[in-house]
């Protein structure tokens, strides 16, 4: 295989084996919080937690960042989550910026399009960037904390061998290079991926099997100078009958995704003397390439019926699967975590009670239930079920060539948009008349320009009363909570996204930058019945 | 319901109908599935209205608690 010959980052241990002292400990030690799984889930929830002063530790059963680019799409919310905890501008620093894209069809450009991001945002609308700076740059993130004594350990070479839920703790049976050794946690979170053992260790379903396909993934370094463009194919003369992607990744990377169907053999379709053809089919006989990494990837559309199972916890692709159109895996798992962090730190400091859990739950199926629904549409577009239904594909594909009407139904996948809560149990009912409709409670808070700066750095980690033309206290106590007062100027951004047609308004926001309540003006009582229905304990 | 209009409402229904055929003549069987499935697309982004084309949807399908 053309095998580049310098080590990368995914062949580099970056948390080697070390012997912890719990495993000479006479008895299990018990930590606060155990993290399964070092992947970009993982480490999130972890970073999330040590943030907040909670101890955490991760266990791994490799020791390296993810191997290939895997992940590679990542979007504006999970960006702005990872601000939060430390990483954003390092991921889009390295990352590749992106927003034209193309359609074709058979052989020919059907038409192409513009995202046009909206202006008014610190953090753009996606980012191509390999999993494996994704992962290092998390790594990176926790080295820094651990020298600023946060209390945050990754475990190298640590596979779970068993899980054990007493009701009062979590007991854990752990295999090393140097032999078992048993630890106890407060709390568990599975991040354990798709497959993820720990789901299996403890009987659970993983249900809803929606769709099964297969996709050949190539990573390739190029010479040729291709445009920073996202281009999709349609049935294209190279891999007929089922679609194709291209796509920039950093370093001269180049993305192909081919879709190979459900019924064929993985081991043939991975060997170089059959991927090579079909590339040279789709780039062309002159364009010179070397193959960096090749993998075969089979995915399903389902989720757990629950995530939260006592005191252990699923997150990301553990806990839901989705197809990869839309870039809904990673970015959606990084949700998970940024709903869970601060309710599972409420709970641990007993502000909370434990049902505030189950919120996690109920928001985050809501998430898994939509990226589902949008995966499926988009898979069910691409790989029509039916005859009549390639019939009406073909009609929308042929379409869009020469009418823009038919372009909206072109779906190649749904780019992940985050979502928004409605009808969690935390929600106090809008009471904002005129209110955007983006900015009602439920919503993630939209970023907009403030000073020098943004608002979204201002907003998070704990909760917050945005004041816009509305009189509050500076800082106010309640519930065992101290809340800290926002005031924003109201110019064009924050109109738009946050008053609407309102004149002034007040906004509960919650520690994961969503909105719980909002109302035209401050009062007292409401804004402490909104923050206790917020923590659950209404 | 919607204003889903279900009586009478092409002037000139025959000429509308022959046209119709007209435009299908000489089609191949895929060829004609095609053209309809386009002219099906072109007629619902015309009307625009999710509702009426809901209703539009059932009342096509013929389904028993719509018949009436």
């Amino acid at each position: 295989m053309n095998q580049i010959s310098d080590k990368k980052i995914f062949e580099v241990p970056l948390y080697s084996y070390e012997r912890s002292p719990d495993q000479d400990a006479d008895a299990p030690v018990r930590r606060k919080v155990v993290v399964i799984g070092a992947g970009p889930i993982g480490l999130g929830a972890a970073i999330d937690l040590a943030q907040q002063g909670v101890e955490v530790v991760v266990l791994d059963d490799n020791d390296k960042v993810s191997f290939g680019s895997r992940a590679i799409c990542f979007a504006k919310r999970p960006l702005e989550i990872l601000d939060r905890l430390g990483c954003g501008h390092e991921m889009v620093a390295k990352g590749v910026e992106w927003q034209l894209g193309k359609v074709f069809f058979d052989e020919r450009q059907v038409y192409e399009f513009n995202l046009l991001p909206e202006k008014g945002h610190e953090f753009p609308a996606f980012i191509n960037l390999q999993q494996y700076y994704f992962e290092e740059y998390m790594v990176n993130r926790v080295r820094a904390m651990q020298a600023q004594g946060a209390p945050i350990e990754i475990r190298g070479r640590n596979k779970v061998l068993r899980v054990t839920d007493t009701g009062d703790h979590v007991s854990l049976l752990i295999d090393t290079p140097e032999g078992e050794y048993k630890l106890e946690a407060d709390w568990l979170i599975a991040c354990d991926g798709a497959g993820s053992p720990t789901r299996a260790m403890m009987g659970l379903d993983f249900v809803g099997r929606v769709f099964e396909d297969n996709f050949l993934i190539a990573d390739v370094i190029m010479e040729a100078d291709f445009p920073t463009e996202r281009w999709f194919w349609f049935d294209p003369p190279f891999n007929r009958g089922q679609s194709a992607l291209l796509h920039k990744q950093p370093d001269g990377v180049w993305r192909i995704d081919l879709q190979l169907g459900w019924d064929i053999d993985k081991e043939e379709e991975k060997k170089p003397e059959n991927v090579i053809p079909r590339l040279k089919a789709m780039l062309g006989e002159d364009v010179k390439f070397e193959l960096e990494w090749v993998s075969i990837y089979t995915f399903q559309c389902r989720r757990m019926e629950k995530f939260r199972h006592g005191r252990v916890i699923f997150a990301g692709d553990s806990a839901h699967q989705v197809s990869p159109f839309g870039a809904r895996g990673a970015n959606s798992g990084l949700q998970d975590t940024d709903n869970l962090g601060w309710k599972l730190k409420l709970v641990m400091d007993g502000i909370a009670p434990d049902s505030l859990l189950d919120s996690y739950d109920v928001e985050r199926v809501h998430g898994a239930d939509e990226n589902i629904l949008n995966s499926s549409r988009s898979t069910d577009f691409i790989t029509p079920k039916s005859e009549m239904s390639r019939v009406l594909r073909d009609a929308v594909l042929d379409l869009s060539e020469h009418y823009a009407f038919a372009r909206p139904l072109v779906n190649s996948g749904r780019l992940s948009v985050p979502c928004t809560y409605d009808g969690s149990p935390l929600n106090t009912p809008d009471a904002l008349p005129g209110g955007p409709a983006r900015s009602r409670p439920g919503s993630p808070c939209a970023d907009a320009p403030m000073g020098d700066g943004y608002l979204l750095p201002h907003l998070g980690d704990r909760f917050t009363l945005l004041t816009i033309g509305a009189e509050a206290p500076d800082s106010l106590e309640a519930e065992g909570l101290s809340i800290q007062r926002l005031a924003l100027d109201a110019t064009p951004e924050v109109r738009e996204r946050y008053l609407g047609d309102a004149a002034s308004a007040v906004y509960l926001i919650r520690p994961d930058q969503h909105v719980a309540a909002r109302w035209p003006a401050y009062d007292a009582v409401a804004v402490e019945t909104a923050l206790k229905r917020a923590i659950g304990k209404e | 319901m919607s204003n889903l209009i279900l009586t009478p409402n092409i002037p000139g229904a025959d000429d509308f109908y022959a046209e119709l055929l007209a435009t299908h003549e000489g089609l191949s069987k895929a060829e004609s599935d095609a053209l309809n499935a386009r002219l099906v697309l072109v007629l619902a982004n015309h009307i625009g209205d999710r509702a009426v084309l809901s209703d539009a949807l059932k009342a096509a399908a013929l389904s028993k608690e719509d018949a009436a």
